[in-house]
């Protein structure tokens, strides 16, 4: 067993864990952050999709102990204060999701796209998310909730990371509580 | 008519007429589900943990048939953590067979399906035992220390070699492969003419058409792999798991372990798609059930993403020969069908009805004299098959449109133009086909001249002259797909026809809160469809309250106790129904009540926006003030129950018959093959629709689906029966850029068989997108002499046939 220590959605959590743990199931049965899902085994579905320094990573490919004194965004720390981000509305808004399953990681390599390339071209968005796979929607909205974003996304990046939560002691910043906040202000939004 | 080109960044808006009560339907809203998908907070059966759960972990055949000599668990058991290890013997008292819900013979062959294998296995994946652990490594752990051993027996893959004499028998206890044989003929069923004659009459006078289609197996791939937890502590064994159908599955839960259905809870938590690869009662389940029953604990297994691809039902898998009949003008006068279908090793919940479905679509939207089909129900040593969108119906309408281009290729004429002299009219609906079916309405005139307009289609034909003119190295083809399908599914007396073993109705019921909010049920099960939405606007647009007041539940057979799920497209033109039909009862019964409060007549109170009033005068009260004195209940009519709330249960008298007209150009590399789609325009007709959104992604879905079974999908077996597409790696599922910009529209031509004038759209995309992209390609390389390049029509294959067509055309052009 090796000693971690990594901050998730702002938390910093310290624990055990077997050198072989994934960090999607460190996220996962660890820490119950289940926001984050496992669709393959293979690293191509894009699912597990986490920001790692805020860069994205499949978090099936990452081991927990290299994510040792790093900081990792998941989906369920990307509203804030009861906001949501600028990505997760424009899925709302775009109807960029049916089924749901691939929506974190879709939104969180797209954080990680608009972090890299902050007002991509339709061809450069369907590029960049060519990692995340999709069997509901044909992309095509995704795509259109891609680009409805970048503006957002850049303004926000204008002032500091718009990914990487501000780092608090554990306990003292309830991101579920913000997090439902923020789903609930969605539920008969039209 | 709705958004036209809506390239990226646009928005669909809001309808401008919405907001006020009663203008809820056709309505863009977005989504009420969204908010717990986008910020993760969704309730996938893999997130839960119960107290002292165990995990479990399959041990699968790497052999696709083999007889088991031995199984020793003891190293297994022996390893840290594991609580127990049971193979298909030790629960062969309690595991029954999984069911096959649709004998479509009376003499339909099936073999006994146990959940685990007992002393043979007959696809490479099959489980024969499973390990029970505290934790899901350990569970995984165990599983590779179960030593099986295992006596290879011939294996037979191909289905065209199974249907021969001496061919090795997938189950030697059958004494064939052949499950069962379904025929259809219009001369005998009274619905049409002698196929034969017509063919007999154009091979002296006519043209006939001849081709063998291949329609290659598929796997649904929902993004998230099946996963069960069965919690056997309480009163009644609770059952949650990944699945289209949790009324279904609780029956056959019922009927297949003895458990009375009382005692047994389902629930489909948050589902992540399915496609009809959920439509499924799984030996995952009901093993999971039996481990759990036994140990006493709650247990949970969640599939990896290649046992998913391994084990969970394939789809398609047809040879198809047909014989096309017409006039020398281009007047279909007959069709002969003639399938092979691949069960696969079992007979799932309906797989064997599957092919039958699509009995009645090879007619499609064509109104010849004679037909016949034939189905002969194949089992192999592979996977079994079942639904997977579209079921039947996109293999059909593959074939049917595959030879309308053939047929349109021999008289070197406009595909268009053959098919419109084929085609139903729209004056003559309703119309009964050949295949005995009453289409209730279409306007294949209004879909096509729009889809038309949309493609540019005069203009792309000219580019595909330029470019044959000068040789160019990348040729335009252009691909026409004119479908229509049966869905809805479905009258309950036609499944019975069909020798199906349910129902085809949905349950709905409607509570008016005595704070104001509506609460409804619906049996219908939804897995991204978008129904917590789409339900609400029915139900605020009918009883007039708003959208923001209505809670839709589902999928839990506690809460919703009666019901039939979601596949065949049938949620909004059944379930939805039932939803209007009990939303119209909570009126009737409130106006009773109203009535009464008022001092008037039941007959004067007039309802509208949510209120009902005493006509003529100012008097009246909304539903929910008529809801809280129902609460009350100090002033209710005499012999009148303090409710208002109303159940429904709708039976449809017919199926409904979405259509469209799907264009598609593809611009073909003929020196590497490679297949670019450089427009896709489809007017789907729907009729009317509640949430243009909603609808738009269904069609968007589809068409990716449609269109990856033309270019990228295939599972592919080696000689041994092994998958060896069983990852994302090998089995291609379509990314963003593999994909193009659809553009899409529609026309509303309302069905008249049900209240809303809705049809089904879910299969729609899928069933209509697969021959337009086939077309394209052929209708580019055509000049070349290449007339058919099998599915999935990847660049070696495209690159193959204009290889081997080279000296064919050269041969012409001397």
């Amino acid at each position: 067993m090796s000693q971690i220590s990594v901050e998730v959605d702002g938390v910093t959590y310290s624990d055990m864990v077997e050198p072989r743990t994934l960090l999607v199931q460190y996220l996962r049965e660890n820490l119950g952050k289940v926001g984050t899902v496992i669709g393959c085994d293979t690293s191509n579905c894009g699912s597990c999709t986490v920001l790692l320094d805020g860069r994205s990573v499949k978090s099936c490919s990452v081991l927990a102990v290299q994510a040792d004194g790093h900081k990792v965004t998941t989906i369920e720390g990307l509203a804030t204060d009861g906001q949501l981000h600028p990505v997760q509305k424009a899925f709302h808004n775009q109807h960029a999701l049916q089924c749901g399953f691939c929506t974190p990681g879709m939104i969180m390599a797209t954080c990680g796209l608009l972090g890299e390339n902050p007002s991509p071209t339709e061809e450069e968005v369907r590029e960049g998310l060519e990692g995340n796979l999709c069997r509901c929607t044909g992309y095509q909205n995704i795509v259109k909730a891609v680009l409805e974003a970048a503006p957002e996304v850049a303004q926000m990046s204008a002032g500091e990371s718009p990914v990487e939560p501000a780092t608090q002691p554990a306990g003292q910043r309830a991101h579920t509580t913000t997090g439902e906040a923020a789903a609930a202000s969605v539920g008969g939004a039209s | 008519m709705t958004a036209v080109e809506d390239r990226p960044g646009d928005v669909i808006q809001d309808s401008p007429s919405g907001g006020a009560a009663g203008r809820e339907l056709g309505r863009a809203r977005r989504r009420k589900e969204d908010g717990r998908l986008i910020t993760g907070r969704t309730k996938w059966t893999d997130n839960i943990v119960l107290p002292g759960m165990l995990h479990l972990a399959m041990v699968r055949s790497p052999y696709a048939h083999a007889r088991i000599t031995s199984i020793d668990t003891s190293a297994a058991q022996g390893a840290p953590n594991v609580v127990a290890v049971l193979t298909g013997r030790d629960l062969d008292d309690e595991q029954g067979g999984l069911p096959n819900a649709w004998p479509v013979t009376p003499d339909q062959k099936a073999p006994r399906h146990p959940a685990l294998a007992v002393d043979e296995v007959t696809f490479a994946g099959e489980a024969v035992a499973v390990v029970a652990a505290r934790t899901a490594a350990a569970a995984r752990d165990a599983a590779e220390l179960v030593d099986v051993e295992y006596e290879e027996l011939p294996v037979v893959l191909d289905l065209e070699e199974a249907v021969t004499d001496g061919a090795p028998l997938a189950h030697p206890s059958l004494g064939t492969n052949v499950s069962a044989h379904w025929v259809f003929d219009s001369a005998e069923a009274g619905t049409g003419d002698d196929v034969e004659q017509a063919i007999a009459r154009a091979r002296e006078d006519g043209i006939v058409i001849e081709r063998r289609f291949r329609q290659q197996r598929l796997i649904p791939a929902f993004m998230e792999p099946r996963s069960t937890v069965v919690d056997p502590t309480g009163e009644q064994l609770t059952m949650w798991s990944a699945t289209q159908i949790p009324h279904i599955l609780r029956v056959m839960l019922a009927m297949v372990t003895g458990i009375p259905e009382s005692k047994i809870r389902v629930i489909a938590p948050d589902v992540g798609g399915g496609f009809g690869g959920k439509l499924q009662v799984t030996p995952e389940e009901v093993t999971t059930l039996l481990v759990a029953r036994r140990l006493r604990k709650p247990c949970k297994l969640t599939e990896t993403r290649t046992e998913s691809m391994m084990v969970a039902h394939h789809g398609r898998d047809q040879v198809q020969r047909l014989t096309l009949a017409a006039t020398k003008d281009g007047r279909v006068t007959g069709l002969k069908v003639d399938l092979l279908a691949d069960m696969g090793a079992y007979l799932g919940l309906v797989t064997s009805g599957v092919p039958i479905l699509g009995a009645f679509m090879f007619n499609a939207i064509y109104k010849f004299p004679a037909y016949r089909f034939e189905c002969t129900n194949v089992f192999t040593n592979k996977a079994w098959t079942d639904a997977y969108r579209g079921a039947g119906r996109p293999e059909a309408t593959f074939a049917i449109e595959r030879m309308m281009d053939e047929l349109a290729a021999e008289l070197g004429e406009d595909p268009l133009a053959v098919r419109e002299r084929n085609w139903i009219r729209h004056e003559e609906f309703p119309f009964t086909t050949v295949a005995g079916l009453e289409y209730d309405s279409g306007n294949y005139e209004a879909a096509t001249s729009r889809a038309v307009e949309l493609f540019d289609y005069e203009g792309l034909r000219r580019e595909q002259a330029e470019r044959r003119e000068r040789h160019d190295p990348v040729q335009l083809g252009i691909g026409v797909s004119t479908f229509t399908e049966m869905c809805g599914l479905a009258p309950s007396r036609v499944l019975g026809s069909l020798s199906y073993g349910a129902g085809g109705w949905e349950a709905a019921s409607i509570r008016m809160l005595p704070t104001g909010k509506v609460e409804v049920v619906t049996g219908s099960s939804a897995h991204g469809q978008g129904h917590e939405t789409a339900w609400s606007q029915i139900v605020a647009e009918r009883l007039g309250v708003p959208f923001e007041d209505v809670e839709v539940l589902h999928g839990d057979t506690q809460v919703a106790h009666k019901g039939m799920d979601t596949y065949g497209s049938r949620s909004l033109a059944v379930g939805g129904i039932a939803v209007v039909q009990a939303a119209d009862k909570v009126v009737e019964k409130a106006r009773t009540v109203a009535a009464h409060l008022l001092e008037a007549d039941p007959a004067d109170i007039e309802f509208t926006d949510g209120r009902l009033s005493v006509a003529g005068t100012d008097k009246g009260m909304t539903l929910q003030e008529i809801a809280l004195a129902v609460f009350a209940a100090h002033n209710m009519p005499d012999g009148v129950e303090p409710s208002i709330d109303a159940d429904a249960v709708y039976d449809p008298d017919n199926f409904s018959f979405p259509h469209g007209t799907h264009l598609c150009a593809t611009e073909v590399d003929t020196e590497t093959g490679a297949v670019r789609i450089r427009r896709y325009v489809c007017v789907d007709d729907v009729g009317e629709v509640v949430n243009p959104l909603i609808v738009e992604g269904q069609v968007h879905g589809g068409l990716a689906q449609g269109i990856a079974q033309a270019l990228y999908e295939e599972a592919i077996h080696d000689d041994q029966g092994t998958l060896t597409t069983a990852t994302f790696v090998d089995y291609l599922l379509p990314s963003a850029v593999d994909l193009p910009h659809f553009v899409t529209d529609r026309t509303t031509t309302p069905s008249s068989t049900n209240p809303l004038g809705v049809k089904g759209v879910g299969e729609a995309g899928t069933i209509a997108s697969t021959p337009a992209v086939v077309n394209a390609v052929l209708d580019a390389v055509r000049h070349l002499g290449v007339e058919d390049i099998q599915m999935p029509m990847t660049p070696q294959r495209v690159w193959r046939a204009i290889q081997e067509a080279v000296p064919v055309a050269q041969e012409e052009s001397r």
